[in-house]
């Protein structure tokens, strides 16, 4: 076969994408460079591409708008959107999910073709494709590149990691690479800041002469079966019509169906296949690798053999039959230990500067409910839940490091034997490891798990794994209630093997529950696990000080809003109603008794709690509570914290601090809970089995909203997010039970 | 001979690929056709999954998948 040679630009083939300029009559948008002001017309570039080919990268670097890049297949799961910066044009740049192919084999990938086709509501159809195409890897790119002629749209190449190419001993011919596809390829190397300028100019002028597609020629039975369907349905372009057609039972031909195509027309255009007999999903394939291997004659020339060694000899070692799980728990291991100890130094410095705030108001405010809404609510309630941002900054920056250096999919392919005993796969692993930093967008990064079943099921089990809103409280009880004691020299102390089991706790819970959940309401077969292992490369600092800072940044919102203002309301109750005469009695008392100005002050925030209108919730709810050792206070602050977990720290605060005037801050919490005691007694409250029962309550529980409403959204169902609240609610009840009793029982 | 008993770190060419379903297509989209030229490298510490070199990239695979494609020696 020959590939047709470049035509010289013909006049007339040239699309027009912008208006000419009223000035100069050059085709721009915005300000022309002869300064008329033409009409104003934005024109959307979608950028698609395979996963790993630094995609989002280069969105990034062309927008400058932050948004997710990790070194792991498929992290981009939603489109993101920024214009481009720098351009003459008025250009927007969408940035769609990494695809192998527009067959898509998951919902993801039903993204990419619907936003092509012009089919997503609210969205008008793009007016360019950008491939992005990874240089190092031409063969496989390139398959995607030809589905993406099919759509009509005008393509434009960006030929990336070029550096990379090189250091393999790859050289690209890339004048003769674009003759041959008919389109325009530019170079770019999207890590590199001083490749960007050129890319855009380069982008401009391609903008200026865009030409209809060529696409890849298939054999004339796929080509006159698609026509056909096309032909019946009027509103298929050239790839829809293909992939409805030879992607038997896949997503396109589901929304056909759903869309009202007619299961007659579809089984017409499939008989000439079987006329023919022709399989047509792999003529289809082969047709495009031939065309692929046509293009690419004479294109790359190897000087040597092979890709980067040292990531190869990487892989000896870390994914050593031994060594490689070793390495495994002794990353899982520094994960959480830095998790606890590196935060400690900022922690403090938070915390001191809270404690300084709230005894400056409590000295400059005269007592009353002003004062306490400040101090108490305000102040103590988002400085207790503030003082966590480091912790949740470090989790999120050590995924993303994890993620970007390439490790993480290793991490999956070792630990896919493991998830095939619960019925999931190694891909599993990531949305499930990413839940430990937060269960929302560990939900939406299910979306790559091709297989349905798999994927609800990765979703149920999700929010047992302890998300870094769970971490406030196990610091708070660990850090009180756990002592010090350390282990090998140092090592590792007693508090951090604590926490470890309270991960520990989700993970052994999730397993059986995945297993049920495959064998009963999502059973079916195991899909397969094709993942792809990209090469080892040093993580970009600026990756994983972003995935940090969005990570905090998430949190922060959360504590600032919804936290915030559940946070006084909780203030409210234990304040309201502020019975003066009841007062009086105690002051009475007290007198009488003849009480010091402390134990006055104690008695006091004791009549307080017990009157107020949450402590009589809680006494309400207290017989249910005493079987996990727990009073009524720590069952107002769980049930307080139902919308969303952080809160167990801000209320816990609120209600031993009440009245205290301290300005809130981890250190100040740990000593109150130390010192508290089951009201009207000398037995302190918060032992060692309360500390695990509440811990353990909390692992297991579904106490965040959003969650549940990405599980709803994401599955598209009510009962689900609604079986999964209530099922985790009831299990982390008993188990809370069941740890409180066995802890006694062992004399804790 | 099966992919699955291949030798490792010896160059094979993809002989048959027996096509199943979605997954099927997903293999031989990914360039895993007859006439491509792969490498098993290693097995995953627990035996499965297979971890190949394929033309320019490396991706993993399982066993069973990986009983849907003939090689022979190059």
């Amino acid at each position: 076969m020959t590939v047709p040679t470049g035509r010289s630009p013909d006049p007339q083939s040239i699309l027009s994408l912008f208006d000419p300029c009223t000035g100069c009559g050059e085709r721009a948008t915005g300000v022309c460079c002869c300064a008329a002001t033409t009409a104003c017309k934005t024109a959307t570039i979608a950028l698609v591409g395979n996963p790993n080919t630094g995609k989002t990268v280069l969105f990034n670097a062309l927008t400058g708008f932050r948004r997710k890049v990790a070194n792991y297949p498929g992290v981009t799961v939603d489109i993101g959107e920024a214009p481009i910066r720098g351009s003459r044009h008025d250009l927007e740049l969408l940035d769609l999910p990494g695809t192998y192919s527009l067959a898509a084999a998951s919902p993801d990938e039903m993204v990419v073709c619907n936003v092509l086709s012009g089919r997503v509501s609210g969205r008008s159809r793009p007016d360019v494709i950008l491939a992005v195409v990874d240089a190092s890897n031409l063969r496989r790119n390139l398959y995607l590149l030809s589905q993406l002629l099919d759509f009509g749209l005008p393509v434009v190449v960006a030929l990336n990691m070029l550096d990379v190419a090189r250091a393999r001993g790859l050289e690209i011919d890339i004048a003769r690479l674009a003759e041959r596809l008919g389109v325009r390829v530019i170079p770019v190397i999207a890590t590199d800041k001083r490749t960007l300028p050129p890319f855009i100019a380069a982008l401009d002028a391609a903008l200026a002469e865009l030409r209809p597609p060529r696409p890849a020629p298939l054999p004339s039975v796929i080509e006159q079966s698609a026509a056909q369907l096309a032909a019946s349905n009027g509103q298929l372009s050239r790839c829809e019509s293909l992939r409805v057609l030879l992607d038997n039972e896949g997503y396109a031909e589901r929304e056909f169906l759903a869309h009202g195509g007619l299961a007659a027309e579809l089984a017409a255009a499939r008989r000439l296949l079987e006329t023919a007999q022709i399989d047509g999903t792999a003529a289809e394939i082969r047709a495009r690798y031939a065309w692929i291997d046509n293009v690419l004659e004479g294109v790359v020339a190897r000087s040597q053999h092979g890709r980067s060694t040292w990531s190869s000899r990487l892989d000896r070692v870390l994914t050593h039959k031994l060594g490689g799980f070793a390495l495994l728990l002794i990353v899982l291991c520094l994960v959480f230990q830095s998790i606890f100890y590196a935060a400690r130094p900022l922690m403090g410095a938070i915390e001191a500067l809270f404690e300084l705030v709230g005894a400056q108001a409590t000295q400059l405010l005269p007592e009353g409910v002003f004062r306490s809404l400040l101090v108490d609510g305000v102040i103590g309630g988002v400085g207790s839940v503030l003082v966590f941002l480091p912790q949740v900054m470090i989790l999120f920056a050590l995924i993303a490091l994890l993620e970007d250096c390439g490790y993480m999919a290793r991490a999956a392919f070792m630990v896919d034997r493991l998830m095939r005993g619960m019925g999931l796969s190694g891909l599993s692993f990531i949305p499930l490891l990413s839940s430990f930093a937060c269960a929302v967008p560990a939900i939406m990064s299910t979306r790559t798990i091709a297989d349905r079943r798999e994927r609800c099921v990765t979703m149920l089990v999700i929010p047992f794994m302890s998300c870094s809103a769970r971490l406030p409280v196990y610091l708070v009880m660990v850090g009180a209630l756990v002592p010090d004691i350390n282990y090998f020299g140092g090592l590792i102390g007693l508090p951090a093997l604590v926490m470890l089991a309270m991960y520990l706790v989700g993970i052994v819970v999730a397993i059986p529950t995945a297993w049920l959940l495959r064998k009963t309401a999502f059973a079916g077969p195991t899909s397969g696990f094709l993942l792809e292992l990209p090469s080892y490369k040093l993580p970009r600092p600026g990756t994983v000080l972003q995935r940090a800072y969005s990570g905090g940044r998430s949190f922060l919102v959360r504590a600032g809003s919804i936290i915030l203002v559940l946070n006084l309301v909780v203030w409210a109750l234990a304040y309201f109603p502020h019975d003066a005469a009841a007062r009086s009695v105690v002051e009475q008392q007290a007198q009488a008794a003849d009480w010091g100005p402390e134990r006055l002050r104690a008695e006091l925030d004791a009549q307080q709690l017990r009157d107020s209108y949450l402590g009589r919730l809680g006494q309400g709810i207290e017989p249910v509570l005493r079987p996990l050792g727990w009073d009524w206070r720590i069952g107002v602050s769980v049930l307080a914290s139902f919308p969303a977990r952080e809160m167990v720290v801000a209320t816990l605060g609120t209600l031993f601090n009440l009245g205290e005037s301290s300005g809130g801050g981890a250190e100040s919490l740990h000593q109150a809970l130390q010192s508290a005691t089951w009201i009207g007694t000398d037995q302190r409250l918060f032992t060692l089995p309360v500390a695990l029962s509440i811990m353990v309550f909390f692992a297991l529980c579904a106490q965040c909203g959003s969650t549940l409403i990405m599980i709803g959204r994401e599955m598209r169902s009510i009962a689900w997010p609604a079986a999964s609240f209530f099922g985790m609610t009831i299990l982390a009840y008993f188990a809370a039970w069941g740890t409180y009793a066995a802890a006694q029982a062992a004399g804790l | 001979m099966g992919l699955v008993h291949a030798p490792r770190e010896k160059a094979l060419r993809v002989t048959c690929v027996r096509n199943s379903g979605a997954f099927g297509r997903r293999l031989m989209e990914m360039g895993l056709i007859e006439g491509a030229v792969l490498a098993v490298l290693r097995r995953a510490p627990l035996g499965d999954p297979l971890h190949i070199r394929l033309g320019d990239y490396e991706l993993s695979l399982r066993s069973r998948e990986a009983e849907l494609i003939d090689v022979s020696p190059l």
